[in-house]
């Protein structure tokens, strides 16, 4: 597969979406950690909801 | 199961839980596809192989403006129906909303440097997704700056919808006005004026952009219901100890909030 004279111009479109779907996954994914990590803290240190159940429990 | 039983987090949630990796595992295979069908594409008897950039460039300007529709959409929930998700769903999309409209911004400008001798122009086409994108971070700036997410999503509702009349501008600027920007040639009325070559592969990598989306939204929107359970929590903690310390000691620093 050629891409011509203007191969870097593709390149880095391609390699700026894979860059940016990337991070936008990896922020979601340690958002989801860290906010599951803090709510299980908050619950070992005593705090729970009204309902009893875990805040973290999404089943 | 229908939007009112939604409106219960915890079974959003469960309903999240399972679709996440059914959507995920979609999303995957379809960007195998459209990629391979992308890479496989012959080169454009005028473009050469630069029209490969089409294939992300138009799915992400298409999803910039898709995004702000849920988000308008989910600002009526907010303030007509007060969905107690409509705010979540809104203020989780923004953040995904500016990623495309800046990926559609960036593969523009490099689509255009080879093709039209200029990386940008101020035409009306490039200019309104500007704006689009200042709007994106305009409205996560609001979220930011408003502690209360209940007040935040009133503000942000209303600047979303007002924000909403740009849209149009968008899609009917090649028409309106004299733009160095191409004419609509997938959506319009007459059919689309590009070979199935380029159009199947086009039509793919959109789907697969588009179910990106929703797998992402829904994944931010459990983060965001998570978000505001830890804050009911903290803020149940504070009452708690606030309770607990007497009257006469009120006033006096302590460690309330530093969770």
């Amino acid at each position: 597969m050629s891409l011509g004279p203007y191969a870097s111009f593709i390149m880095t479109s391609y390699l700026m979406a894979a860059a940016v779907v990337l991070a936008l996954i990896a922020w979601i994914v340690i958002d989801y950690r860290n906010q599951t990590r803090r709510l299980r803290e908050m619950e070992r240190s005593g705090v729970v909801r009204r309902s009893g159940r875990s805040a973290t429990d999404i089943a | 199961m229908t939007l009112t039983d939604l409106a219960n987090p915890t079974r959003f949630l469960a309903l999240a839980a399972r679709l996440l990796p059914w959507l995920a595992g979609l999303t995957a295979v379809l960007f195998s596809i459209g990629l391979a069908q992308s890479a496989l594409a012959p080169d454009d008897y005028q473009q050469g192989a630069t029209v490969k950039i089409m294939f992300i460039h138009v799915p992400n300007a298409w999803l910039s403006m898709f995004v702000w529709a849920v988000m308008s959409a989910a600002s009526l929930g907010t303030l007509v129906w007060r969905h107690p998700l409509a705010d979540v769903a809104a203020k989780s999309a923004a953040p995904i909303g500016a990623a495309f409209t800046f990926l559609a911004l960036v593969t523009g400008a490099l689509w255009g440097r080879p093709m039209w001798g200029t990386y940008w122009e101020w035409d009306a086409r490039l200019t309104s997704v500007l704006i689009l994108f200042l709007m994106y971070l305009g409205l996560i700036a609001l979220w930011r700056a408003v502690e209360d997410p209940a007040r935040a999503a009133r503000a942000a509702a209303v600047l979303t919808l007002v924000g909403a009349l740009n849209l149009p501008i968008i899609k009917f600027s090649v028409d309106w006005w004299n733009t160095l920007h191409q004419p609509a040639s997938v959506m319009r009325i007459g059919g689309p004026t590009l070979d199935r070559a380029f159009l199947i592969p086009l039509l793919v990598m959109a789907v697969a952009f588009t179910l990106l989306f929703l797998t992402l939204h829904l994944a931010a929107m459990r983060n965001e219901i998570l978000r505001r359970r830890l804050r009911s929590l903290q803020m149940m903690q504070a009452r708690a100890f606030a309770s607990d310390v007497g009257p006469a000691t009120r006033g006096a620093p302590t460690q309330l909030g530093a969770v």
